[in-house]
């Protein structure tokens, strides 16, 4: 089949799928009349029942905590697919590998710029369940701080500061730490993944019961996960200078 | 004008749709799958919205006010970063087809090769 | 509908046709960190900074950097096939 009529045959496709689609969208409701009765009672009742002030976050990791637990297993299954096709055959040793940043200024910068990306990491997911905020945004915003160690710096820095055998514990120890909570909580007494710690004060650190927990744990995974993802990548093209070489 | 975002959903879902069907690099479709997934946040989105509604995080605004639907952002924000390691997926799989083949179009990645 | 959120929308679909429509492969690894960017405009304006956030995070630091370092590893080993 030729480029054009593939081409052909696929603008008639989407033409017949651009209609069904408004089909379906004039039978919505219009913008900003939100009908569902779900949200509403959920933000009239949750700061009640869980303490915690980011409702949202509450949603991700206790009301519909199943949910989440099934995302980060697909996070965790795709980081091992990436991590199967990428360390096969690799047969370079890519620890003589010299990539310095080239300038003084750079490097000043990034010695100032890590802690500080990965302090403010670190406050993004301890926040998580009152402000803004949470395990994902955090676990990847820690991960670039990381990474920042090998972009103001130098590759075998970074593959020192992340070894590859520390990141695939962690991001193990991440996926499982939320089944763990859920089984915890199964025999303790309640449902898989029921809140059932303490609840504490509304706004501050301690509240929420297992919020915080499952929090840490996908804020360990998700970063864990990113970093193997990078340090996957950079080593592709680490061995590419090596065999250049 | 209040169906304006669920048409840009739907135009972005298409586009993207169509970028994957068209693309002569497998790099440029992974960015494409992205652009369609993007599609998806926003009728999530526009679905969940409320007029004069504010964010649902209620530390610093009194919880009598009215705020938009929680579940939906609560939906999306494990999409996105679910999505995007998908598309790093992807691009493994592209890195990996053209240090076999040594071509990333996919018009000529058609045979099975032992 | 307040003038942002239709701002917000033009700029999005804009920039979702232009990431489509560009072969180049350098620049629309560029062109999709501002996708993103607008996504994250539209996203706050529809009062969600959970989900701004996350889009903030994946799509101008993550996924730039997959995106760029995949292509080097490609170009290297072209030009060293050559």
């Amino acid at each position: 089949m030729t480029r054009q009529s593939r081409v052909g045959l696929c603008a008639v496709g989407l033409a017949g799928l651009a209609a069904l689609l408004a089909w379906g969208i004039a039978g919505l409701e219009p913008f900003g009349h939100y009908p569902g009765p779900y949200g509403t009672i959920l933000n009239a009742v949750e700061p009640q029942e869980r303490h915690a002030a980011n409702v949202v976050a509450a949603v991700v990791f206790d009301y519909r905590g199943v949910d989440t637990l099934g995302e980060e297993l697909i996070l965790f299954c795709a980081v091992m697919g990436l991590a199967f096709l990428l360390r096969e055959n690799r047969e370079e040793n890519t620890r003589s590998v010299r990539d310095r940043a080239s300038s003084d200024a750079v490097r000043a910068v990034g010695i100032v710029a890590v802690p500080v990306v990965v302090l403010l990491a670190l406050d993004l997911i301890a926040h998580g369940y009152i402000t803004p905020g949470g395990g994902f945004q955090g676990g990847v915003a820690a991960s670039a701080g990381l990474l920042l160690v090998y972009l103001a710096g130098d590759w075998r820095a970074m593959r020192r500061a992340g070894p590859l055998r520390l990141v695939d514990v962690a991001e193990a120890g991440g996926a499982a730490g939320f089944v763990v909570v859920g089984f915890a909580t199964l025999i303790a007494g309640g449902a898989f993944l029921e809140n059932l710690l303490p609840l504490g004060t509304f706004g501050k650190l301690t509240s929420g019961g297992t919020i915080p927990v499952a929090n840490w744990c996908v804020g360990l995974e998700v970063s864990a996960a990113f970093v193997l993802i990078f340090l996957e990548f950079l080593e592709e093209i680490m061995a590419e200078r090596a065999r250049d070489r | 004008m209040s169906y304006a975002p669920y048409a840009v959903a739907v135009w972005l879902l298409l586009a993207g749709l169509f970028g994957i069907v068209t693309s002569k690099n497998l790099i440029h479709l992974a960015l494409c799958v992205t652009v369609a997934q993007s599609g998806t946040y926003v009728l999530l989105l526009a679905i969940g919205y409320r007029e004069h509604g504010t964010a649902p995080i209620f530390s610093d605004v009194p919880r009598s006010r009215r705020a938009v639907d929680p579940v939906v952002q609560a939906l999306t924000l494990t999409d996105i970063v679910v999505g995007v390691t998908v598309a790093a997926l992807l691009l493994a799989l592209a890195v990996k087809a053209h240090e076999r083949t040594g071509t990333l179009d996919p018009a000529e990645l058609r045979e099975l090769r032992g | 509908m307040i003038g942002v959120q239709i701002a917000a929308l033009a700029l999005v679909a804009a920039f979702g046709l232009a990431v489509v429509l560009v072969q180049d492969l350098v620049r629309v690894a560029m062109l999709y960190g501002i996708y993103g960017l607008t996504l994250v405009v539209l996203l706050v304006v529809f009062q969600a900074p959970d989900v701004a956030l996350s889009e903030l995070v994946v799509s101008m630091v993550a996924f730039p950097v997959i995106v760029v370092t995949a292509l080097a590893t490609i170009r290297r080993r072209e030009r060293r096939g050559q």
